[in-house]
């Protein structure tokens, strides 16, 4: 199926990936085979076909409700690109 | 129903912040007002390769405020994963519930003065709450003028209640009052502090009109950050008045997001552009089916005693509506019902001078203040006042307050009144020069000579008398 | 004089135990081999040489350790250091461990030859032209070239069995949810196995036994239902082996693999296995497919958390905070990676979900029931575990389809959350073949078995011939 500059545009934005101009054609030209390859997913008729979104069966997977001991606010900070003031620091949204 | 035939439609998305002890799917401590970034871990600040695990807890207190909601529980629940980016959402998605949330088609009565109204419950959903941002002015050195973000995780990944209504709700007050009956469902619960100024109980507004008889709906608007049940008020009739008036100036709704001013009781778009959302929802896939068990529902449906619209129901019975809905969504009627004496007398009393002495309803002894409330007409005003400050105390006894008579009798009051005239001779003059105003101060006086004890009724009289007039 | 070319991690074990050699000189040994051959193989991203009393390990890459960087391969983890150790690494710590190093791969997990990785090739120990397969290539060439005695890959569509075929050494994928995935830097989620790489399968099932069981950390893990049990036997008696003809047969398994796989197969009838053909017709031919779709689709939504705001590369400049997002994510990341992000993000887009996505998860059911009723016949399912022996680097890197058919025959099984395991089974042309043992959810004591069996049979030699 044919992928537009539009669908990849599109679907950069949704993912936060810039893609060059002089990328793009690339990019959609890859992207189109690949979804032309797995495209062939639709070839079996599932309408009656659970999907199965995970390999166990398994329920009820959960903790009580008891504290554990968080992190210093260094060992927080330790890997942050912009930390100020004790906080991750970031531009403005839409800013 | 507003002017001209005009019915507004408004359905809530209610947020409800759990006061689990934990994090909903880490073990950090859920604990509001600490440093930044000193409750968090490195599954809550989403480092690579942790995995989320749910809190039993969270999910039991789902399970309570559905049924406490009317709601169907569900046999099997998902959780679901919301993308979109944002730099309080530290993974990248939301964990939450999409198309099999905990609860579902619920009923909850709202009850007014004109009868009760129920209001459906779309949903009620588990999910997670955003991290904390605080915006901050450019700094020197920077680009000028930018502004920057400072984000604290503190709260990110706490559990939160997602609750959304039907269009049911037909005026800004009644959205009030859904929303003043659910908080005080979900303090008798026990899951919720549920303060709208601190954020732990949030409400957002979806808002339409339609002309009275008109099948289906138009053009919504969505009201957000409305933080006091007044605001809630306020701004949905705000925004119904704004859409008639579109309408009936010829002209059509769009659809967006709004935020009120309550101070200048104005409506404006909250962002100019409008991102074309697209959540790419999708089964969480590090996380499994939430499985209700029996034992759970049946400790669910237990836990909800009588709900707060039944009893204003119940109460309206031998009060009227305001004095039963106000005890209720107070928490107060629990004393009311332990106080014996005059009902409508002491429910005003709970409502008004017992309110403002600011006393504990849960800690006071309703036989003694009975009594109080019952010699309330023989004893001093600030007597009394004082005794119902102190009602709150373990040993509060009503004796002590109630030895102290009112000073009625003019043989008493007399000597009292003859003494502060004399003393206020430039006063007594301009009273009788048509200074009506001026008895208050007299009456001042002799209160304060008498340290409270005179009844303030005989004292008018007697001054009213003596002054000519 | 230690051969850590030959040693096993099972006779390193007895070596420390009988007092033979130190820690200390265990360790010594194996950063001696790294000083020796890793300058060409480029088997290890961060060489840590830990001291201690056990046999020393390397991880994967996407293993977080504890003040250890850990990159997953990637620019944009450049520099992180976790303030965590992921389960399987703390448990690794607990049997005493000591780290030798963190191993090279594909970025984030995503490719079959380690030439997806950020910081150059890893290189396979037969032949340093070729690839040592993908994505834990780093792990299977230290294993192979006798840098590390046993090591941790992580597996997803191939990525344990593929490389271990490709380096001649021994690859296990456990049942899905036996190993903790806590603190493994996540590709996709419903997928993602840890899984041991060794030279033999007795070392393996050891170190399975160590990372296995339930973790509290990750709400996706059980208890084994059975205690890992040591293989010992060496006949095949009753064992019932299935032989899958399209997996068997597959256009694109080269004849030399078919040679070997077909020659072990006999072997096993030889040991006395029951050896019967059978088929998996939709699980092969919709099986790449399916996985592409998967696979891509939870990746998109797992790598959402590298924007730059808490660790890891944030590109320069400051300005509107989309926009820093969106250059900072397309610098961090490598093509591959964007790459299924995009498809990622396609698939689960408002619109394509159904046909896509939702289409997927269907025939993930399907190859499920397809394997189910395989297992009500057999014990057993045998095939390539690779359609071809180890390429040359560069041979498949623009092409990133032709790249994604290597995992054609890993792949169904994974779908399906069931264990698999590669052991070699002969050369084609000097290079070593993998042949691929799968098995019911929780069989990981019977592929032991029947692995153990054959690879006693096989008497493969290990280590590579250019080495000896
Ligand atoms: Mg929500
Ligand atoms: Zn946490």
């Amino acid at each position: 199926m044919a992928i537009t500059r539009e669908d990849v545009l599109h679907v950069a934005g949704l993912a936060r990936l810039e893609i060059p101009e002089g990328e793009m054609d690339a990019v959609r030209e890859q992207l189109g085979a690949i979804l032309e390859a797995v495209g062939k997913v639709a070839e079996l008729d599932l309408a009656d076909v659970e999907p199965t979104s995970h390999p166990l069966d398994l329920v009820n997977s959960w903790a009580e409700d008891e504290p554990r001991p968080s992190l210093s606010q260094k060992d927080a900070l330790l890997n942050a690109p912009d930390p100020s003031d004790g906080s991750f620091r970031v531009p403005a949204v839409g800013g | 129903m507003s002017a001209n035939g005009w019915e507004p439609v408004v359905g809530l998305e209610i947020h409800v912040q759990l006061k689990t002890r934990t994090k909903m799917f880490c073990r950090c401590e859920n604990v509001w007002g600490e440093e930044p970034n000193t409750r968090t871990c490195p599954v809550c600040l989403a480092h690579p390769g942790t995995l989320p695990v749910p809190n039993r807890t969270a999910v039991e207190w789902t399970l309570k405020l559905g049924v406490a909601l009317g709601c169907e529980i569900a046999p099997r629940a998902l959780f679901h994963r919301k993308n979109y980016f944002y730099p309080d959402l530290p993974k990248g998605y939301q964990i939450s519930q999409y198309d099999v949330p905990l609860a579902s088609e619920g009923r909850f009565v709202v009850p007014g003065p004109d009868g009760d109204r129920e209001i459906g419950i779309v949903r009620a959903h588990l999910e997670e709450d955003a991290a904390k941002t605080v915006h901050v002015g450019g700094t020197a050195g920077r680009i000028h003028g930018a502004e920057h973000s400072l984000v604290d995780f503190n709260r990110g990944g706490t559990p939160l209640v997602e609750i959304v209504t039907q269009p049911d709700i037909r005026s800004g007050e009644e959205a009030r009052r859904f929303l003043q009956l659910l908080r005080q469902t979900v303090v008798e619960l026990g899951i919720s502090d549920a303060e709208m100024e601190k954020g732990s109980l949030r409400c957002d507004a979806n808002v339409s009109v339609r002309k009275a008889g008109e099948g289906g709906f138009r053009t919504k608007t969505e009201l957000k950050n409305m933080n006091s049940f007044k605001f809630v008020a306020d701004g949905i009739a705000a925004e119904v008045e704004r859409q008639v008036g579109v309408y009936e100036s010829g002209g059509e709704v769009v659809q967006q997001t709004l935020h009120f001013d309550p101070a200048r009781g104005t409506i404006a778009p909250l962002r100019s552009k409008e991102e074309a959302h697209d959540y790419r929802y999708f089964p969480e896939p590090d996380l499994v089916p939430v499985e209700p068990s029996a034992e759970q529902v049946a400790a669910a449906r237990e836990s909800v005693g009588e709900l707060p619209g039944a009893r204003i129901r119940r109460l309206e019975q031998e009060l009227d509506f305001d004095l039963a809905y106000g005890l209720v969504t107070s928490g107060r009627d629990e004393l009311f019902a332990r106080v014996p004496g005059d009902r409508r007398a002491v429910a005003n009393v709970l409502m008004n001078q017992l309110a403002a002495a600011g006393t504990d309803p849960a800690a006071v002894n309703g036989e003694e203040l009975g009594k109080l409330i019952a010699a309330r007409e023989r004893i001093p005003r600030q007597a009394f006042l004082d005794a119902l400050a102190a009602s709150g105390n373990g040993d509060f006894r009503a004796d002590r307050y109630l030895a102290e008579e009112t000073v009625s009798d003019a043989a008493a009051l007399d000597p009292v009144i003859d003494r502060i005239l004399a003393a206020n001779a430039e006063q007594v003059e301009a009273y009788r020069g048509g200074k009506a105003g001026l008895l208050g101060f007299f009456v001042g006086q002799v209160m304060k000579e008498t340290q409270g004890k005179a009844d303030a009724r005989a004292v008018n009289e007697r001054l009213r008398e003596k002054l000519g007039n | 004089m230690i051969d850590t070319l030959r040693l096993t991690a099972e006779e390193a074990a007895g070596l420390l135990e009988r007092g033979e050699v130190s820690g200390d000189e265990l360790a010594g040994a194996y950063l001696g081999a790294i000083e020796e051959r890793d300058a060409e193989l480029h088997a290890y991203l961060h060489v840590v040489g830990e001291r201690g009393a056990g046999v020393p390990i390397a991880y994967k890459d996407v293993i977080t350790t504890k003040g250890i960087p850990t990159t997953a391969g990637s620019r944009i983890l450049e520099g992180y250091t976790p303030v965590f150790d992921s389960t399987v690494a703390s448990r690794c710590k607990e049997a005493r461990l000591p780290v030798i190093g963190k191993t090279n791969l594909d970025e984030f997990a995503m490719g079959s030859s380690t030439e997806n990785s950020a910081y150059g090739p890893s290189r396979n120990p037969w032949d340093p032209e070729r690839v040592p397969g993908g994505s834990s290539g780093g792990s299977a060439a230290a294993v192979a070239g006798g840098l590390a005695p046993w090591a941790l890959g992580t597996d997803t569509g191939g990525s344990v069995k593929q490389p271990a075929s490709l380096c001649g050494v021994v690859g296990l994928r456990p049942t899905y949810g036996t190993v903790s995935r806590y603190g493994i830097v996540a590709f996709a989620s419903s997928l993602d196995q840890v899984g041991p790489i060794t030279k033999t399968v007795r070392d393996n099932a050891r170190l399975y036994a160590i990372v296995a069981g339930k973790d509290p950390c990750d709400s996706t893990t059980v208890e084994l239902p059975e205690p890992v049990a040591l293989p010992e036997g060496e006949d095949l008696t009753g064992v019932r082996v299935g032989v899958p003809r399209e997996m068997n047969e597959a256009e694109g398994i080269a004849p030399g693999v078919s040679e070997s796989v077909e020659a072990a197969i006999r072997l096993a009838e030889e040991l006395g296995a029951d050896v019967e053909e059978t088929s998996l017709p939709r699980s092969v031919e919709y099986g790449l497919a399916c996985y592409y779709l998967v696979a891509p689709a939870e990746a998109s939504s797992n790598l959402a958390r590298y924007d730059g705001v808490r660790y890891g590369h944030r590109a320069e400049g400051d300005g509107d905070l989309t926009a820093l997002y969106a250059r900072t994510r397309w610098e961090g990341f490598g093509a591959e990676p964007k790459r299924r992000i995009l498809l990622g993000t396609y698939a689960l887009s408002a619109g394509y979900y159904e046909a896509y996505y939702g289409q997927a998860q269907k025939v993930r059911t399907v190859i499920a029931q397809e394997h189910a009723a395989a297992f009500e016949r057999f014990d057993v399912l045998v095939s390539p575990t690779s359609p071809t022996v180890a390429f040359r680097i560069g041979e498949k890197a623009e092409d990133p389809l032709a790249m994604y058919l290597s995992d054609l025959l890993t792949i169904p099984a994974n779908m399906a959350g069931l264990p698999g395991l590669s052991i070699p089974c002969g050369l084609s042309d000097g290079l070593p073949v993998g042949l691929q043992l799968i098995g019911p959810q929780f069989s990981e004591n019977t592929l032991f078995r029947v692995g153990h069996a054959l690879e006693r049979a096989l008497d493969f030699d290990y280590v590579p011939e250019r080495l000896r």
